[in-house]
């Protein structure tokens, strides 16, 4: 890791931890990349810039558990896009290494006080291309800083998932809210697909045993590999699966519906893998069995439109709201580049509708951490965690906040970017 | 008899009915009027307009008090650019110049869009036709009145208006490259790139102008005769005559500045300028045009054209004296434009109550609706959102809305009425079941089972 030369000293801000009670009037001081301090009556270390924190709260960085940030630049350009790899089985592509660092998303993620998201190779929903209707494993998603000179740089986790696209029953993936509830369209002839419910179900059920067979071969792979049989090939495909067999990496697994999710946890137990559920929806049917298996999952977008018709308008508003009723750990991710930098006012939405507003503010910073397994590290203000901070005007889920300082691994960031460079230039036309 | 989903929705979502006109008192509440501050107080809402507004107002017998302590009142939101409440069908793109057909002969009172805009605080919306080509269909705006036919969404004696487009949607069918059948390049459609699309606006109002001059000097003698009617020139020409409003979907500064003088050549006006994502590049010009602006807080980076978009652009073009409003384009986002607003303040530092107008009164201003809608102000219609939170704020949630006077939304409700609408589902349900054949072979494919 390269680590920030500068010392700096907050002094006199209001810190939320996060992970504890707020701290008023105190001072941080960031060295070697970490939060060295945090006290009352701290002396600012020799040769340290000080920033003036009066008034101004301190609070970690957050974290968009669903992005593909540095793949894809605008979304309907293909040569801009680099999600959606072809093949049905693509455990061995890495987001990590197609992110470009230049992208002129994290100039603007940043100023709203985003300091690490998670970027797939291919979210599976909005934003850019998902891959394919037919893909089932998308390849590796990593966790990164949201700067770095290099994706190397910037990785905090060059491996923080494999993503698994779940068969969805009858391709209803989507949300419009013009399709009838399910109960209903299950009894229509047809209306689950041109040939049918049935038919739908068995296309469902193919598709799950091919996920199974690819799963079985790994695992013979890992047998073969771990006697070394004679003839063995080393295959990297099935050598990326790995550590997903091992237990070492998740399955982000995109799944929406509740009797998908629930076979997606069956397939997981039967598998012995870690999974983390992406984007779910009908958290209220499914939420005791997350709870019960300790399934983390992360929410799609709060903002959005009910699933079916006749579904309460504010049935995406409160499903986090839900999700925190069951007792399910849960984080959100925009899933589309786009939206990013509004993770927080989705949060927001999520406290409109129910959501205690400590929860909201963990499922963008401490649970994300903790989900992807670095919250030792980062998604908290604590002493000895990497220095992903920002400095705020106030309340970082309120809109009208503004970040006005932001630290990735201790070094200052500057809150400039495209967008603030031609407001600039243009605010000065005469 | 057969289960219609459509008609089961509408009736559960419809039964929270709206009455009558009545007459309310709402009790102590924040009420920010837009355009004569923001203070403590009530209103009276009487025969469907505002009737009284002050710290303490009358309240006669028989009236309603709703009492909004600790809540805010705003004007009912209106959203500039939607394309809810049609039949889904919006874009005729079959020809560059598609004038005479009429997003009014597809509006679907039940799409269930609307309800939900409701539940968002919007009480109008401008409804538009697509932007496939360069001039598109007829517009006008509607008044979320959930519950009522078509006609009775319409918004009364608004001016109609015209939806053009410019840019990328425009030239998109045209595109040689972008449409394929078996591997062949189509013939695109005229045209395929943005000089194109100015010529074929230029080539649309010289005929326009040709016709309009048929037709005066028909009316000028009032012999012989008539021209012959072409529905196609029939809007061009009321858009020449100032009264049908020009909506032009644009991106680029290149492609506004493109039209706006257009416009000044053939001596109309380019009532707003939808989406307008740089417009915060040609500010002065659209100013000087006295051209709208409705665009999107934040949006960005979804396309080429988008690039370039920065979500100071409301501010910007606010502050150089462009009448500015906040629009959705978009069933979903539809539902929460007054947060949109407050990202006029976090971007580029308007005030509240400018930002609160860019959703309210210059989307009103913008429509040419300003006299009814838009504002709390005495005698204008009792459009009213009720929030328990300060409204520009994702915490914010809608309580009450009420358009014409009539409460058509109330959360309370909303929420307690679920559980009788989930009994009546499920009976609906299980008596589909009973109806349902008892064989099942046979339905898949040949020669069942």
């Amino acid at each position: 890791m390269v680590l920030s030369a500068e010392t700096i000293v907050i002094r006199n801000a209001d810190v939320y931890p996060v992970t504890g009670a707020a701290m008023m009037g105190v001072t941080v001081i960031l060295q070697d990349g970490k939060i060295a301090e945090i006290g009352a009556k701290l002396l600012p270390p020799k040769g340290a810039r000080i920033i003036e924190g009066k008034g101004l709260r301190v609070y970690p960085g957050m974290i968009d558990s669903g992005t593909e940030l540095g793949l894809s630049e605008v979304s309907s350009t293909r040569e801009t896009v680099d999600t959606g790899e072809i093949g049905e089985f693509m455990p061995q592509l890495r987001a990590l290494s197609a992110v470009n660092p230049e992208s002129e998303h994290f100039g603007v993620v940043r100023v709203n006080g985003i300091t690490s998201v998670m970027t797939y190779p291919a979210s599976g929903g909005g934003g850019g291309r998902g891959g394919g209707g037919s893909q089932h494993i998308s390849g590796q998603a990593a966790l990164i800083h949201t700067d770095g000179w290099t994706w190397e740089d910037m990785a905090v986790d060059r491996s923080a998932a494999m993503h698994l696209i779940f068969p969805s029953l009858g391709g209803r993936g989507g949300r419009g809210g013009g399709m009838a509830p399910d109960a209903i369209l299950d009894m229509i002839p047809g209306a689950a697909g041109a040939a049918g419910f049935t038919a739908a179900k068995r296309t469902y059920d193919a598709q799950v045993a091919k996920i199974v067979a690819f799963f079985d071969e790994a695992r013979q792979y890992q047998k073969e590999r771990a006697a070394n049989a004679p003839g063995f090939k080393r295959d990297l495909k099935l050598e990326a699966m790995i550590p997903v067999l091992e237990g070492k990496v998740p399955l982000a697994v995109s799944a929406s519906r509740a009797s998908v999710i629930h076979d997606a946890i069956a397939f997981a137990e039967k598998q012995k893998v870690k999974i983390v559920i992406l984007q779910p929806r009908d958290i209220a049917k499914v939420g005791a069995e997350l709870k019960a298996k300790n399934i983390p999952v992360i929410l799609g977008r709060v903002l959005a439109l009910p699933d079916t018709e006749d579904s309460p308008y504010d049935e995406a508003f409160t499903q986090p709201a839900e999700a925190y009723k069951a007792g399910v750990k849960f984080a959100f991710g925009t899933f589309n580049n786009e939206f990013v930098r509004n993770l927080p006012y989705q949060a927001a939405t999520a406290v409109g509708f129910g959501l205690p507003y400590d929860e909201a503010l963990k499922a963008v910073t401490i649970n994300a951490a903790q989900i992807w397994g670095h919250g030792n590290e980062i998604g908290s203000v604590e002493k000895g965690k990497v220095a992903d901070l920002i400095v705020t005007t106030g309340d970082p889920l309120e809109i009208t906040t503004q970040v006005k300082y932001l630290f990735i691994k201790g070094k200052e960031v500057p809150l400039v970017n495209k967008q603030t460079r031609l407001y600039e230039k243009y605010m000065s036309r005469q | 008899m057969k289960l219609s989903i459509r008609q089961y929705v509408f009736a559960a979502c419809f039964a929270a009915a709206p009455l009558c006109a009545q007459t309310y008192v709402i009790k102590n509440a924040t009420v920010m009027t837009v355009s004569k501050g923001t203070f403590k107080g009530s209103i009276l809402v009487k025969d469907g307009k505002i009737a009284e507004v002050g710290e303490k107002v009358m309240e006669p017998a028989g009236a309603k008090v709703i009492d909004a302590s600790n809540q805010y009142v705003i004007p009912g939101i209106i959203d500039c650019h939607s394309h809810i409440a049609g039949d889904g069908g919006i874009n005729e793109g079959s020809i560059s110049v598609s004038s005479m057909v009429d997003i009014k002969d597809i509006i679907n009172p039940e799409d269930i869009a609307i309800y939900r805009a409701l539940a968002g605080g919007v009480t109008t919306a401008n409804i538009l036709h697509g932007s496939a080509n360069a001039i598109g269909g007829r517009t006008l705006p509607l008044k979320m009145r959930w519950g009522k036919d078509a006609q009775g969404m319409i918004f009364e004696g608004a001016t109609p208006g015209i939806k053009f487009a410019l840019g990328e949607n425009p030239k998109r069918a045209g595109n040689p490259t972008g449409r394929a059948i078996n591997g062949q390049a189509q013939q695109g459609r005229y045209p395929a790139t943005r000089m194109g699309v100015e010529d074929v606006i230029r080539e649309a109002f010289n005929n326009a102008k040709i016709y309009k001059a048929e037709w005066d000097a028909y009316a000028a003698k009032k012999t012989g005769i008539p021209p012959r009617k072409d529905l196609q020139m029939e809007a061009l020409k009321e858009v020449l005559e100032g009264k049908r409003f020009v909506h032009a979907h644009s991106y680029r500064a290149d492609e506004i500045l493109m039209l706006l003088r257009i416009a000044d050549d053939y001596g109309f006006k380019i009532r707003t300028l939808q989406h307008v994502l740089e417009g915060y590049k040609v500010a002065k010009e659209i100013a000087a045009h006295g051209a709208g602006a409705s665009t999107f807080s934040d949006w960005w980076s979804y396309k080429m054209e988008a690039f370039d978009a920065i979500p100071y652009n409301a501010a910007i073009m606010q502050k150089k004296g462009v009448v500015v409003s906040l629009n959705s384009d978009d069933a979903e986002l539809m539902r929460h434009l007054n947060s949109e607003a407050g990202k006029a303040i976090k971007y580029g530092g308007v005030s509240e109550t400018e930002a609160l107008a860019m959703v309210t009164l210059n989307p009103a201003k913008q429509l040419g609706i300003d006299n009814r809608v838009g504002s709390i102000e005495v005698g204008k219609d009792a459009d009213l959102v009720i929030y328990d939170k300060f409204p520009l704020s994702d915490y914010a949630k809608v309580q009450k809305v009420l358009i014409d006077g009539t409460v058509y939304f109330d959360r309370d409700n909303e929420v307690s009425g679920r559980p009788g609408k989930a009994a009546e589902k499920q009976k609906m349900i299980d008596k589909e079941k009973q109806n349902q054949p008892r064989t099942q072979g046979g339905r898949g494919g040949r020669g069942g089972q």
